[in-house]
């Protein structure tokens, strides 16, 4: 019965080691599957992770409308005061009084990448953008406002 | 035909009428440890890029590929940077000790290399007890470490050369017990006689299932004995920053670095001999035309070939494999390796003496 149980451990362990060694035996003959970017020189057809997270941005539409009510939800999720919601109050087409963003600010130094703040907003306005050439020689052009100026809510969104 | 038995024989020749036999002979004592020391230098900087390259296919990198084309000289420049920097000893380190451990280390490499058969009729020192002489230095590596690892005055470092020690100590059994099948199939410890029974097939062929399982445990064995992982619990840089060479910089630590890609280049070499036929062409049984062609590869390259294919297969477990702990290392060796290997020695045995192989 030990003799079996021996026996058995030890093609059992050299099944999974050659199980192992296909693998990576498989990445070795297959350089199709290098997943290397070249940055630098490659740097015009870049192809980046999908779910890659480089900054908080605010997408616009055409008629530089953006999705943002202004509830501060970001702002509360965020764990290192990195979103600063500044609100202003706004009168509707039905001339009631409606409260509105008037400038998101976004600090990216402070900024982990931790995506609270999207998974927060209720609106789905901020998104996570593959964008990691952040140097500046300034630390203040690392504080960006997000809404782009003389935009506004789009219709329908409450 | 290109043969390296060509040229020394060539060269001796025109030394014996040039000189006398003794200046001749030493001429060739110069001449020879020349070429060793390039062979080694060369090895060092091949050797490093192939493990870089070929860690990198596995890991679905590109590895080096800025110095030159392909990145074929980034080992020239690293070493080039690295005879640059400052070999430092620290305070509290035994300053004699601590000198010294590289050189010891690079000397057993150096002394390694005595007995191996290049190619035909190619071979530094072809001494009848060739297998003896490579298990008997191999361990004196060990010695190296050791010294390293108790001259730096770091725990990192002896308790690495402490690992380094336990673990070659145990893997020399099963790395001896595997050399012994082919002794015993062979009935001789000279490496020149061990190749020339490998004439028409080689032993690994020759020697049925037990050869197979003595070559595997060879590979294991030697894997542990050069510290290579998954065996490389002595240097385990995420527990034990570089272990025993965790104090040494500059050229130093390049000489323990060279010296363990030569180690690797040896036992590799040594398990081409014994188990691949060294330098011995592929030949297939009757198939005369096919022998005749595989003849026309000079031996050098079957040689090297064989050797850089073992290279690959240990440079293959190195990026597969998770490193051991401790206690599975030993239990490894001496619950499984020690045990297989004994029972397949007296198998091989009886094969031998009945003459079941072919």
């Amino acid at each position: 019965m030990f003799l079996k149980d021996y026996i058995y451990d030890v093609y059992n362990g050299v099944r999974s080691l050659l199980k192992g060694m296909r693998k990576t035996g498989y990445y070795f003959t297959h350089s199709k599957e290098i997943i290397t970017e070249q940055y630098p020189d490659n740097r015009a057809t870049l192809k980046l992770a999908d779910r890659f997270k480089g900054e908080v941005i605010m997408p616009h539409d055409d008629n530089n409308e953006h999705a943002c009510t202004g509830c501060t939800a970001c702002e509360i999720a965020c764990p290192n005061g990195t979103i600063k919601v500044v609100t202003k109050s706004e009168f509707n087409a039905e001339g009631k009084k409606k409260k509105a963003v008037d400038a998101l600010v976004y600090r990216l130094e402070l900024c982990t990448m931790c995506n609270l703040c999207v998974v927060a907003c209720p609106s789905d306005a901020i998104k996570m953008a593959p964008n990691f050439e952040h140097s500046v020689f300034d630390r203040t052009k690392l504080t960006k406002i997000l809404n782009k100026p003389g935009s506004k809510i789009r219709e329908g969104i409450e | 035909m290109f043969s390296l038995e060509g040229i020394t024989t060539a060269t001796q020749d025109w030394l014996l009428i040039k000189f006398n036999p003794t200046i001749a002979l030493a001429i060739e004592c110069v001449i020879v440890i020349l070429l060793s020391i390039s062979l080694f230098a060369l090895l060092g900087l091949v050797l490093v890029l192939m493990e870089r390259k070929v860690a990198a296919r596995i890991q679905i990198r590109l590895g080096p590929n800025r110095v030159g084309p392909g990145g074929i000289f980034q080992t020239a420049a690293d070493t080039l940077k690295l005879v640059m920097k400052e070999g430092l000893t620290p305070d509290t380190a035994d300053k004699f000790l601590f000198n010294l451990a590289p050189f010891v280390v690079m000397m057993v490499a150096m002394l390694l290399l005595a007995p191996i058969a290049f190619a035909k009729n190619f071979q530094i020192w072809d001494i009848n007890i060739g297998v003896l002489y490579i298990s008997a230095i191999s361990s004196l590596s060990v010695i190296g470490i050791l010294m390293a690892g108790w001259a730096s005055n770091n725990k990192y470092s002896l308790l690495g050369a402490m690992r380094s020690g336990a673990q070659i100590v145990s893997y020399e059994l099963s790395a001896g017990f595997a050399v012994l099948t082919i002794v015993v199939l062979t009935g001789s410890l000279q490496i020149s006689e061990i190749v020339a029974a490998q004439e028409n097939g080689w032993w690994l062929f020759k020697g049925h299932i037990p050869v197979i399982i003595a070559f595997v445990l060879y590979i294991i064995a030697v894997t542990a004995e050069t510290n290579r992982a998954p065996f490389d619990l002595a240097e385990a840089e995420s527990e034990l920053t570089a272990g025993f060479h965790t104090e040494y910089s500059g050229m130093k630590f390049a000489l323990f670095f060279l010296a363990e890609y030569i180690n690797i280049f040896i036992v590799c070499a040594i398990g081409a001999t014994l188990f691949l036929g060294g330098w011995m062409p592929f030949h297939m049984g009757n198939w005369e035309s096919f022998n005749h062609i595989m003849d026309y590869i000079p031996s050098s390259i079957w040689f090297m070939g064989k050797t850089f294919f073992l290279i690959f297969l240990i440079m293959w477990f190195r990026w597969t494999f998770p490193r051991l702990r401790v206690d599975q290392l030993l239990n490894l060796e001496w619950k499984y390796l020690l045990p297989i290997s004994l029972f397949n020695l007296l198998l091989v045995t009886i094969i031998a003496i009945m003459g079941w192989h072919f």
